[in-house]
C-alpha cells in the first residue's frame, strides 16, 4: 500500500527516532563526561579542550583522595542512618495513620483528614519550623531530619486509598477471632499492600538519601553531615583542600579538579545501580498517586 | 428505634467503639500538632518583634511593620518579579517537555528502543540536587564543559553562572534535564486508557501518523494536562528554593532571588527571624490563594479539577 501517507509515516518515524536518540545522548553525555574526567590524568585533563570521548591519560589518584577522605566515609554512615531509621519511621508513621483514616464509622476522621490535608497547602514557614525543631530539642541531631518528617502526607493519602480498597470481610473474620487493630493493620493490611509499601518505602528512600537542606539548617557539627551536605562543601563549596593536603598548591588545582569528578560518581553510583531494577515500582507509584488526583 | 441521637450521645458511643482507634491516632495527630501547626502558630512572630530570649509569646507585638517594611523595599519588587518569571518561563519551556517525550515514545514500536529511552530519561530525576548543582557549576565555568562547546563554535568561555542574564535560561534548562523523563511517566500512564479503535478508525481514513498523534493522542491526554496545570498555576508563586540557593550568588541575586530564597537567607544567615517570617507568610497565603482560585476555575471551565 504505497499511499502518500505510509511515505509521510516514514519520514514521521526516521524524525522521532533522531529525536528520541537526541535526547538519550543530551542526558547520558554529561554523565559519561564526568565518569571520563574522574578516570583522566589530572594535569592533562586540565590541559585538555575539547570533548571527552574516553579518560585522557589514566589515573586513579582522585579516587584514592575520595575514598581517603574520611567526610565520605562520616556522609555515607550518617546517610545510611538517615536512611534506615528515617524510612522505618515514615512507614510505620504513615501506615498508622492510614489505617486509621481508612476506617469506617469514625467519627472524628472527617476532622483529621480536612486537618491533615490542610497542611499540604499551608505552612508556617522556614524559620517557624526551624523554631519548633529548636524548641522539641532536635537540632544538631540526626533525628532532626527524621522526626519532623515522620509522614509524607500525600504519601499517607495514597496508603490510605489503598487501605480503604481492602475487602472488609477479611477483618470482620479476624475480628471474630478476637484481633486487636494492631494485629488487623501488622498481620492482615500490610501483607495485602506490599506493592503500595515497596513504593512509599522507595519514594521515603529516595528522598532521604537525596534530602540536605533541612539538615544543613539544623546539624552543625561536621561529624553528623549526611552524605549530601558533604558533597555540597566539595562540589558547590569548592573545598576539596581536605583532601589533598600534601599536594604543592598547583597540583592541588590540577586534583581537585578530578576529585569533584570521583566524587560525584561515587555518590551517584549506588542509585544508579539500583534505579533501574526499581523502575517499575516508580511507575507503578505513579499510577496510583493519579488515581486520587 | 430511630430517635434523634444527641451529640453527647454520639459522642459517647464513638468513642466507645473506637478508643483504640483513637489510641493509634495518638502519634499521627501529635506529629501534626507539633510539626506542622506547630509552625503555623510560630507564625505569628511575622507580626512581633522576635528575639530568642524573649521567646514567642513574650515578644513585643509590632501589627504589620515586618510587612510595610517588606512592600516597601526594594527587594519586594525584585524577589516577586523574579519568582513570577522564573515560574513563568518554567511553565513555558519545562511543563510541555515531557508531554512532547510522552508523544514521542507512545509512536515507538521497537519495545527496547523503548525501554531504553526511558529508562535513561528518568534516570537524571534520581540524582541529587547537590550533584545536579555541582555539575551545572562545573560546566559553566569559564573552561567548563559547555563553555567549550560553544568555544568550538567560536565563541570566548565566560564564567556562566556570575551572569545574571543566564541565571534563568541555565535555571529552566536543567529543570528540563533533570525531570523530562520522570513527568513523561504520568502521560505515558495516561495514554494506556486510549482506546485503540479511534487509531483503527484514522487509519481506515488514511491519517498519517503525525495527525493521529495530533487529533487523538494529544485530545486524549486533555484532562491530565489539565490537573498538571492547574498544579502548576497553583504553585506560580512557589518557586522552590533549594536548586536556587544552590546556584546563585551576590552577583546574580538581580535575577535569581526569589521569595523563598529571600526569605532563607534574611531568617537563617541574616537573623532576621520576624521579617523572615513576615515574607514567608506572605508567600503562603498568595500561594494558598492561587491554588484554591486555580481549581475554582478549572472546575468551572471543565470538571478536573483537584477537589
Amino acid at each position: 500500500m504505497k499511499t502518500e501517507s505510509s511515505w509521510l509515516d516514514r519520514l514521521f518515524n526516521l524524525m522521532n527516532y533522531t529525536l528520541l536518540l537526541l535526547l538519550v545522548m543530551a542526558t547520558l553525555y554529561p554523565l559519561l563526561y564526568v565518569l571520563f574526567a574522574s578516570f583522566s590524568d589530572p594535569a592533562r585533563l586540565l590541559a585538555y579542550k575539547g570533548l571527552l570521548w574516553k579518560p585522557v591519560g589514566f589515573s586513579l589518584e582522585a579516587y584514592r583522595s575520595v575514598l581517603a577522605n574520611p567526610g565520605i566515609g562520616v556522609g555515607f554512615r550518617n546517610t545510611l542512618f538517615i536512611v534506615v531509621f528515617g524510612v522505618t519511621v515514615n512507614i510505620f508513621m504513615t501506615a498508622l495513620g492510614a489505617y486509621v483514616l481508612s476506617r469506617k464509622n469514625v467519627m472524628w476522621n472527617k476532622v483529621f483528614m480536612f486537618l491533615i490535608v490542610f497542611t499540604m497547602f499551608f505552612g508556617g514557614g522556614l524559620i517557624p519550623m526551624y523554631l519548633v525543631v529548636k524548641g522539641v530539642g532536635l537540632l544538631d541531631s540526626l533525628w532532626s531530619t527524621i522526626i519532623p518528617f515522620a509522614i509524607g502526607t500525600f504519601n499517607l493519602i495514597i496508603m490510605r486509598t489503598s487501605f480503604m480498597g481492602i475487602p472488609d470481610s477479611l477483618e470482620e473474620s479476624a475480628k471474630i477471632d478476637g484481633a486487636n487493630h494492631f494485629t488487623i493493620l501488622f498481620r492482615i493490611i500490610l501483607p495485602l499492600s506490599m506493592p503500595v509499601i515497596a513504593v512509599m518505602i522507595l519514594y521515603y528512600a529516595v528522598d532521604k538519601w537525596n534530602g540536605w537542606f533541612y539538615a544543613s539548617v539544623f546539624i552543625k557539627s561536621r561529624e553528623l553531615f549526611p552524605l549530601q551536605l558533604v558533597l555540597r562543601e566539595i562540589l558547590i563549596s569548592n573545598s576539596t583542600d581536605s583532601m589533598s593536603i600534601g599536594a604543592s598548591a598547583g597540583d592541588r588545582f590540577q586534583i581537585g579538579e578530578t576529585i569533584k569528578y570521583a566524587t560525584i560518581i561515587v555518590a551517584t553510583f549506588p542509585i544508579m545501580c539500583v534505579y533501574p531494577f526499581l523502575q517499575r515500582y516508580f511507575v507503578k507509584g505513579v499510577m496510583v498517586g493519579s488515581l486520587k488526583g | 428505634m430511630s430517635k434523634p441521637t444527641t451529640f453527647k450521645r454520639r459522642f459517647v458511643r464513638d468513642f466507645r467503639m473506637n478508643k483504640y482507634l483513637y489510641l493509634m491516632m495518638i502519634p499521627v495527630i501529635a506529629y501534626y500538632v507539633i510539626f506542622h501547626y506547630g509552625p503555623m502558630y510560630g507564625a505569628i512572630i511575622a507580626f512581633k518583634d522576635f528575639t530568642p530570649i524573649k521567646g514567642i509569646l513574650g515578644s513585643d507585638w509590632v501589627g504589620l511593620k515586618h510587612f510595610e517594611d517588606f512592600f516597601g523595599s526594594y527587594y519586594f519588587l525584585r524577589v516577586l518579579k523574579n519568582t513570577i518569571l522564573i515560574s513563568l518561563y518554567t511553565l513555558i519551556f519545562e511543563f510541555p517537555a515531557p508531554i512532547i517525550l510522552a508523544l514521542l515514545i507512545n509512536e515507538v514500536r521497537r519495545r527496547y528502543f523503548k525501554r531504553v529511552v526511558q529508562t535513561v530519561t528518568y534516570m537524571p530525576y534520581f540524582i541529587s540536587l547537590v550533584v545536579i548543582c555541582g555539575i551545572i557549576t562545573d560546566f559553566t565555568n569559564a573552561d567548563g564543559l559547555i563553555n567549550r562547546l560553544f568555544m568550538l563554535l567560536g565563541y570566548d568561555g565566560q564564567a556562566m553562572l556570575q551572569k545574571p542574564e543566564l541565571f534563568r535560561p541555565i535555571y529552566v534548562l536543567s529543570e528540563i534535564w533533570q525531570r523530562i523523563g520522570w513527568e513523561s511517566i504520568i502521560y505515558i500512564a495516561a495514554l494506556m486508557s486510549i482506546d485503540l479503535e479511534q487509531y483503527e478508525a484514522a487509519r481506515m481514513d488514511g491519517a498519517s501518523r503525525l495527525k493521529q498523534m495530533i487529533y487523538i493522542t494529544l485530545p486524549g491526554l486533555l484532562p491530565v494536562i489539565t490537573i498538571m496545570f492547574i498544579l502548576r498555576m497553583g504553585n506560580l508563586l512557589n518557586v522552590g528554593f533549594e536548586k536556587i540557593i544552590l546556584l546563585y550568588n551576590p552577583v546574580t541575586y538581580e535575577t535569581a532571588d526569589v521569595i523563598s530564597s529571600f526569605v532563607y537567607r534574611k531568617g537563617l544567615l541574616e537573623f532576621g527571624w520576624s521579617y523572615s517570617s513576615a515574607v514567608g507568610l506572605f508567600n503562603s497565603v498568595i500561594n494558598l490563594a492561587l491554588l484554591v482560585s486555580a481549581n475554582y476555575i478549572s472546575r468551572k471551565v471543565n470538571e478536573n479539577s483537584l477537589w
